[in-house]
C-alpha cells in the first residue's frame, strides 16, 4: 500500500450496511487517541459518501483518504482531539 | 456642516465603570449562549410499528448519535412495539395499501398474506446483512440515545413496563416530547 501515514487500527465492516459502517467507525474511534488513524474496510457502496459526510459533520475527526478498491472501500480517518 | 459635537459627554452618559460592567455582562451571556449551541440535539417522534417504518427512526437516531447529537426518540402508539422486547422481533409488513409492493391489494388482503410479505422482507434483510431492529436498538442504546415510551399509549395498549428493553424511559408524556423538540436542532415525526 502506498499510504504515507501509519494506520493505528483496522476496522472490518465488510458485509455491514447502512448505518453500521458509520456507527461502528464512531464507536471504534472513541477508543483511539489523538492523532491515531483508523482504517475502515467496507463493502457498502454508500460508505464512500457516508464516511465523508460523517467526518465533515463531526468534531474531532478528519478524513485522511478514501480508496475505492475492486471489492472493498477503504477509508482512513484521523482522530484530531 | 453641523456644528453638533456628538462625542461630547452629555449628562446621562454612562461612566467608564458602568460600560465595563455592561461589557462583562454581555460577554458572559454570549459565552452562555455559545456553550448551549455546541450541544447538538435531535428529537424524533416514532409512531409506526411496521417492519419498514421501524427502520428510519433507528437508523437516524444511531447515525445522529455518531455525529455527536444528543438524541431522544419518543415512541407512541404502534411505535411502542419497536421498544417492546418480544414484539420488536415480530414486526410485520403488509402489502395492503402499499402500491409499491408486488402483490395486488385483493390478494394482499387474504388471511396469512402479511406473514408471507413479512417473511419475504426478512429474507431480504438477512441476505443483505441489513441490521435487525433489535441490533439497531441495542446499538443506539449503547451510543446513549434516549428511548422514551409514551405513558398514555403504554396504558392504552395495556403493556407492562417490564416488557420494554432495559434502558427505555417510561412515565413520560407529550409535554416531555414537546420540550425535547423545543430544544432540538432537528425534529422529526416518523
Amino acid at each position: 500500500m502506498s499510504t504515507e501515514f501509519n494506520v493505528t487500527e483496522t476496522l472490518d465492516v465488510k458485509g455491514a450496511s447502512c448505518p453500521m459502517p458509520v456507527v461502528k467507525t464512531k464507536s471504534t474511534i472513541d477508543d483511539l487517541g489523538e492523532g491515531d488513524i483508523l482504517e475502515v474496510l467496507a463493502t457498502d457502496a454508500g460508505s464512500m459518501s457516508d464516511i465523508d459526510g460523517w467526518t465533515a459533520g463531526t468534531q474531532g475527526v478528519e478524513l485522511v483518504e478514501q480508496e475505492e478498491g475492486k471489492d472493498v472501500y477503504k477509508h482512513y480517518v484521523r482522530k484530531t482531539e | 456642516m453641523s456644528t453638533d459635537t456628538p462625542d461630547a459627554p452629555a449628562d446621562d452618559t454612562p461612566s467608564r465603570a458602568e460600560l465595563a460592567a455592561r461589557v462583562d455582562e454581555l460577554e458572559e451571556s454570549l459565552a452562555e449562549a455559545t456553550a448551549q449551541d455546541d450541544e447538538k440535539k435531535m428529537s424524533i417522534i416514532a409512531t409506526k410499528g411496521t417492519l419498514d417504518m421501524a427502520y428510519p427512526p433507528l437508523i437516524l437516531a444511531s447515525t445522529a448519535a455518531a455525529f455527536g447529537y444528543d438524541v431522544t426518540v419518543f415512541h407512541t402508539f404502534w411505535g411502542l412495539d419497536i421498544l417492546h422486547k418480544e414484539r420488536s422481533k415480530n414486526l410485520k409488513l403488509s402489502s395492503v395499501g402499499n402500491p409499491n409492493m408486488p402483490v395486488p391489494n385483493a390478494i394482499a388482503a387474504l388471511p396469512g398474506m402479511d406473514r408471507v410479505t413479512t417473511k419475504m422482507m426478512e429474507r431480504r434483510i438477512d441476505d443483505n446483512d441489513t441490521a435487525t431492529i433489535e441490533e439497531l436498538l441495542e446499538t443506539s442504546l449503547d451510543m446513549g440515545v434516549e428511548f422514551q415510551a409514551c405513558q398514555m399509549t403504554i396504558d392504552l395498549m395495556d403493556y407492562d413496563e417490564e416488557e420494554f428493553y432495559d434502558g427505555v424511559t417510561t412515565g413520560v408524556g407529550a409535554a416531555t416530547a414537546l420540550q425535547d423538540m423545543v430544544d432540538a436542532d432537528i425534529q422529526l415525526l416518523v
